[in-house]
């Protein structure tokens, strides 16, 4: 395994990633179902008494994050795995390159698709959010606790796109050596147990045994805490999100996300393709 | 060319068996009442469990439990008093505002709903405080909340002593909004009177955050109107009685007598019932200010003079 990484290298790849992925019409289609979400929400946000601009930030927000995840965890298993199921890993391998610039690179196409998906579903929901507030009448958007277009949206956009990025780290790091189907349920295992973060770490205060609570706690420490990515809550009643509240949680994903591709490259560099 | 060829029948053949399917189904719909939706049940009862069910999409969940909660208010609304129930009101609350503990209009609606008086609501103040409370828990700065706990002992539990403390309790939060102090003491002053009510709905119709709090207190101040006009209706009957004036007594017969212009209709437009033999006024049948809140024996307490 070469410690040393090409970004032009890993540029390359990654920009082959991105240009497959967006070429997939599964992609395409969950843009659309997503799309097609957001503009249901304006529909049912007339069931509501008062709540529309509410109930259209949270509908919005959740697609958003719920079909991020998806690419994120089918797109992630097979990044890797598609190449050994197709065998056209041996050519990518002969060419001049590292397994770990492999790996790094398809990371990175596929943040980067997940990135072009996020804004552009991000854009989306602003521009229905800033329709529906130019509908309203004054008096009326005087009752929201926080106006329609509220800039803030770019940082809980922002940290669901930090949570997808753990998310694939996730995804490609057992798709290195398991088969896609194992890869995907151990993923959605650890996606589920990332929002219990604050149960493991109270654990004490549900079972008495010290020994246990410790390990709980050790599992805090070592799982991914997905929990503290998630502002929707905060963004929709205009609660503060300090800046170095995001900084730290980025700095936290950041941080996961270069040891699970650490792990991740040296699991592959000693996999045996033979 | 071929393949056109193929597409169109199985096209065409499935639009027929489509449309063939569509119309036994109206056939079966109209002769078996199939489609009664199933009794509703709230699975789920523990918001800390739902919480951890909805992983990070809580807030989404505690929408979709709110809407449940308006459909199930709108739909006791609409069904007859003895097919009324509201046993899933409070639950459905309670979950919303467990999902999101900010959920502001939950705690504010709720709050209306669950203290609306029976027929048209469930006549519960005690839970409509305790959301309220729940609320306060969340965002104890919330003085909207304290002048809602003291709306609903002030015009459901007719608790004006309680009423003024939660009034005067808000009026002491920062940024809270100026009429808190005085209403405080115009309720303990005048006690149940409706001078007292009027100026409470007053201030949720100038300052209420939410247009459907706004349209409620305006209701409640066309139920004030309508109970002083009702008054005034019972003094005139009874003039037109004590002189004389014919029995069974009719709005008809009051307007001929000259002691009414026209007939008279309460602020939403529905004739006011007059007994004809009691000579009572009550609101008319099918009238949107029903049911009229119980008004408690009228309270003074002035407050101590050179204070």
């Amino acid at each position: 395994m070469s410690a040393m990484v090409s970004v032009p290298t890993v540029a390359r790849i990654a920009a082959n990633v991105f240009k497959e992925s967006v070429r997939d019409k599964v992609l395409y289609s969950i843009v659309l179902f997503a799309m097609l979400v957001i503009a249901a929400s304006l529909l049912l946000s007339q069931l509501t008494a008062g709540q529309e601009v509410k109930i259209i930030k949270d509908l919005g927000l959740s697609a958003i994050s719920l079909f991020g995840h998806f690419i994120a965890i089918f797109i992630g298993i097979g990044l890797v795995s598609k190449e050994v199921e197709r065998r056209s890993i041996y050519a990518l391998l002969a060419k001049p390159m590292s397994r770990t610039e492999l790996l790094i690179g398809k990371f990175f196409g596929l943040l980067s698709t997940l990135t072009v998906n996020v804004t552009v579903m991000t854009v989306a929901l602003v521009v229905v959010l800033a329709v529906y507030g130019a509908l309203t009448p004054p008096d009326l958007a005087k009752a929201w606790e926080a106006p329609a277009t509220d800039p803030r949206i770019v940082v809980a956009a922002f940290l669901i796109l930090a949570e997808l990025a753990v998310v694939t780290a996730i995804a490609i790091f057992f798709s290195t050596f398991t088969s896609p189907v194992l890869a995907a349920a151990f993923t959605f295992g650890l996606v589920i147990v990332g929002q219990f973060g604050a149960d493991l770490k109270n654990f004490e205060q549900v079972v008495e045994s010290a020994p246990v609570a410790w390990i709980a706690r050790g599992l805090y420490y070592l799982l991914p805490n997905l929990a503290p990515f998630d502002v929707k809550s905060q963004f929709v009643h205009a609660q503060p999100i300090a800046p170095s509240y995001v900084a730290l949680t980025v700095g936290y994903g950041a941080l996961y996300v270069s040891a699970l591709l650490s792990l991740a490259a040296l699991l592959f560099s000693r996999r045996d393709f033979k | 060319m071929s393949g056109q060829l193929r597409t169109v029948p199985v096209l065409l053949a499935a639009t027929a068996l489509l449309g063939a399917a569509v119309t036994a189904q109206v056939q079966r719909d109209r002769r078996f009442a199939t489609d009664q939706p199933a009794e509703q049940v709230l699975y789920v009862q523990s918001p800390d469990v739902a919480r951890r069910l909805a992983l990070s999409y809580d807030v989404l969940a505690a929408d979709v439990y709110w809407i449940r909660a308006l459909q199930e208010f709108g739909k006791a609304r609409k069904a007859t008093p003895q097919d009324r129930n509201h046993a899933l009101l409070y639950p459905l609350l309670d979950m919303a505002t467990g999902l999101d503990p900010y959920y502001n209009i939950a705690y504010r609606f709720g709050a209306i709903f669950l203290s609306e008086a029976k027929p048209a609501g469930p006549g519960r103040p005690d839970l409509a405080e305790k959301l309220l409370l729940k609320g306060l828990a969340a965002r104890p700065d919330k003085w909207e909340y304290m002048q809602d706990i003291g709306f609903v002992h002030f015009w459901a539990m007719q608790d004006t002593k309680g009423a003024a403390e939660w009034f005067e309790r808000g009026s002491r939060v920062p940024g809270a909004a100026w009429f808190l102090k005085p209403l405080a003491a115009t309720t303990l002053a005048q006690g149940g009177h409706r001078s007292a009510s009027r100026t409470i709905f007053r201030a949720l119709v100038e300052s209420g955050e939410n247009d459907w709090i706004r349209k409620d207190a305006a209701r409640r101040l066309r139920q004030l109107d309508a109970m002083d006009a009702m008054d005034e209706l019972r003094r005139i009957v009874e003039t037109y009685r004590a002189r004389g004036g014919a029995t069974p007594v009719t709005w008809q017969g009051l307007v001929r007598a000259r002691y009414l212009r026209n007939i008279p209709a309460d602020p939403d437009g529905f004739v006011y019932e007059l007994g004809p033999w009691s000579g009572d006024v009550s609101l008319g049948e099918g009238s949107t200010l029903a049911p009229l809140p119980k008004e408690p024996p009228p309270r003074v307490v002035l407050p101590a003079a050179g204070r």
